[in-house]
């Protein structure tokens, strides 16, 4: 067999914390190139399973490789090459965003052009301000750039646009397609599921420790969960139908009421309102999982 | 699945190159925090300051010629000590006990930066704060407050090899302490109790020879006694050595102790230090 080893492999993966478990047997891979999008709600299990796979936690039992190398035991070469861009970072900042990138950029073997990354996350004119002078949103682009500048092969962004505006997010979305078109593989979670849909080539949904479903972008929640959705009004009230045939309804509908029905809407579910659906059957019990993940 | 990316492997040397950088970042980082210039760096100097001024009426003995010992000169290498342990082991633990605390040693651990490259960042910068400082200390001294200071270049070596020694075991043990505190917020508390204790009964504050014999043995256990008893022998005169313990400088058992405790915090970073508190 030629194929390559997918960039990212992860076998039936399992964290506790005393009694509690974190992660209950997640598997998935990340071949080379793609990006790949974990979304789940809050405490679900996205940071503890990419912070397993940076090398921050440890794991309690499964199997677990990054690039070829078990990330508990990865070395500096290993991390050189990596990108991480963590969750939150409150750094002091005392120091310009062109000088932290130079001298993160001297960290890594065949690091990008530092001018070059500061453009590319659109901070050319920030690029002599101290980092503590920032606004949140900037701040949180020269994490991105931080986690770029040594050319990773493969990216990690544990909730990278928390805090842009959404101009801002279209810019790092493009910034995200250029690092893709140079095969950069990459590991994104997210809590925009426009941002999934936008970026990711697969996704898995995780939700109380476990991989509730994985997929392509349209893929996820399977088919079903994708039938259009109708919705109008008449005198009896409110009206929703789903149909894999909503020209026929509408024109059913039309025929029926000799005009046109009061607030129509045919809507195609979003990846979001798929998640949600998927989410809401699998019914966690979100608050407490999430103190817990503070709390330690 | 047969295919393995071979991780190439990262220069060597570069451990020692990507050191230098760290010292100058950390230098330059260290002077723009306006508090830690005023609190560690400028303390020893205020502190000659007020001693020099307040007790200048004081008698401290006399030197050879029959010259009164003046509070400046008295008090001179004291507060080179204390400068030596302020920027060693006092800012470096609070420090990296904050680095860990705001998510900076976490994003160096997830970079191919290696551990010693940041030890040798932050030893540097020990060592370039405590020149200047000590720099500024003896400038001061001289002009100011008229301290003579030494002529005899074995002297000025003695002070050297005690300075170097000192700085480098203050820092080792300084990053080995930044453990001990939870977090950046309970540093200062943690910290600052011990090196206060450490300033009083080393001879810093108050003059060690009225310190009781039990006080006395006591503090010979840690470093700081024995490097404010190196600093006098270069700075107070000859005659003041029946002063101290045993009625000799002991330079030797300066030597020793310090460079125990410099193993010491040397094997206590290398088991102690990490990057993040794993949770497992």
């Amino acid at each position: 067999m030629t194929t390559p080893e997918p960039h990212v492999r992860v076998r039936d993966l399992r964290k506790t914390y005393g009694n509690f478990v974190a992660l209950d047997g997640v598997s998935f891979d990340i071949e080379r190139g793609e990006t790949f999008a974990l979304l789940g709600p809050n405490g679900a299990g996205k940071s503890t399973t990419i912070e397993i796979l940076e090398g921050y936690r440890d794991r309690s039992s499964g199997e677990a490789s990054v690039l070829g190398v078990d990330p508990q035991h990865g070395g500096l070469d290993w991390k050189a090459r990596l990108g991480i861009v963590l969750q939150s970072s409150g750094e002091s900042g005392n120091v310009t965003v062109r000088e932290q990138l130079a001298h993160f950029a001297g960290f890594y073997p065949h690091p990008r052009d530092v001018d070059e990354v500061i453009a590319a996350v659109g901070l050319t004119d920030k690029a002599k301000s101290r980092i503590k002078s920032l606004s949140g949103g900037q701040r949180r682009r020269v994490d991105v750039a931080l986690g770029v500048v040594g050319r990773p092969e493969l990216l990690f962004l544990d909730e990278p646009t928390t805090g842009f505006d959404p101009e801002a997010r279209r810019e790092f979305w493009e910034l995200i397609r250029s690092l893709k078109r140079e095969g950069t593989t990459i590991l994104l979670t997210t809590h925009y599921l426009d941002e999934a849909a936008q970026l990711g080539d697969r996704a898995g949904v995780i939700a109380g420790g476990t991989l509730i479903d994985i997929g392509t972008i349209d893929e996820i929640g399977g088919a079903d969960s994708r039938i259009p959705l109708v919705r109008w009004r008449d005198e009896n009230g409110q009206h929703e139908e789903r149909t894999t045939e909503p020209a026929s309804l509408v024109a059913r509908l039309f025929a029926a009421t000799g005009g046109e029905p009061a607030g129509l809407e045919v809507r195609r579910p979003s990846l979001e309102d798929v998640y949600l659906a998927l989410v809401a059957a699998h019914g966690t019990n979100d608050k407490t999982m999430d103190q817990l993940e503070h709390s330690l | 699945m047969t295919t393995t990316t071979a991780t190439p492997k990262l220069p060597a040397g570069r451990t020692v190159t990507l050191g230098a950088s760290r010292v100058a970042y950390e230098v330059k980082t260290y002077f723009r925090q306006g508090d830690s210039v005023f609190f560690t760096f400028l303390f020893p100097l205020i502190f000659l300051t007020i001693f020099s001024v307040a007790f200048s009426a004081a008698s401290f003995g006399t030197n050879a010629s029959g010259d009164k010992v003046t509070a400046a000169e008295f008090y001179l290498p004291a507060m080179l000590a204390a400068g030596v342990l302020l920027s060693g082991l006092q800012n470096m633990s609070i420090d990296i006990a904050n680095e860990r605390s705001d998510g900076t040693l976490k994003r160096l651990g997830g970079s191919p930066l290696p551990v010693l490259s940041y030890f040798i960042g932050k030893i540097g910068q020990v060592v370039v704060t405590g020149l200047l400082q000590s720099g500024l200390l003896l400038l001061v001294a001289a002009v100011a407050f008229r301290v003579e200071l030494p002529t005899d270049p074995a002297k000025w070596l003695t002070f050297a090899w005690v300075f170097l020694l000192g700085v480098s075991t203050c820092a080792v043990l300084g990053i080995a302490l930044s453990a001990l505190p939870r977090t950046g917020k309970s540093a200062t508390a943690v910290i600052i109790p011990i090196t206060l204790i450490l300033q009083f009964i080393s001879g810093v504050y108050l003059s060690f020879s009225q310190l009781p014999e039990w006080l006395q043995n006591f503090a010979s256990i840690f470093p700081l006694k024995w490097l404010a008893q190196g600093m006098r022998s270069v700075f107070l005169p000859d005659s003041f050595k029946t002063l101290e313990m045993g009625g000799t400088w002991n330079l030797s058992g300066v030597a020793i102790v310090t460079a125990i405790w410099l193993v010491v915090g040397l094997v206590a970073c290398r088991l102690t230090f990490r990057w993040i508190r794993k949770d497992s």
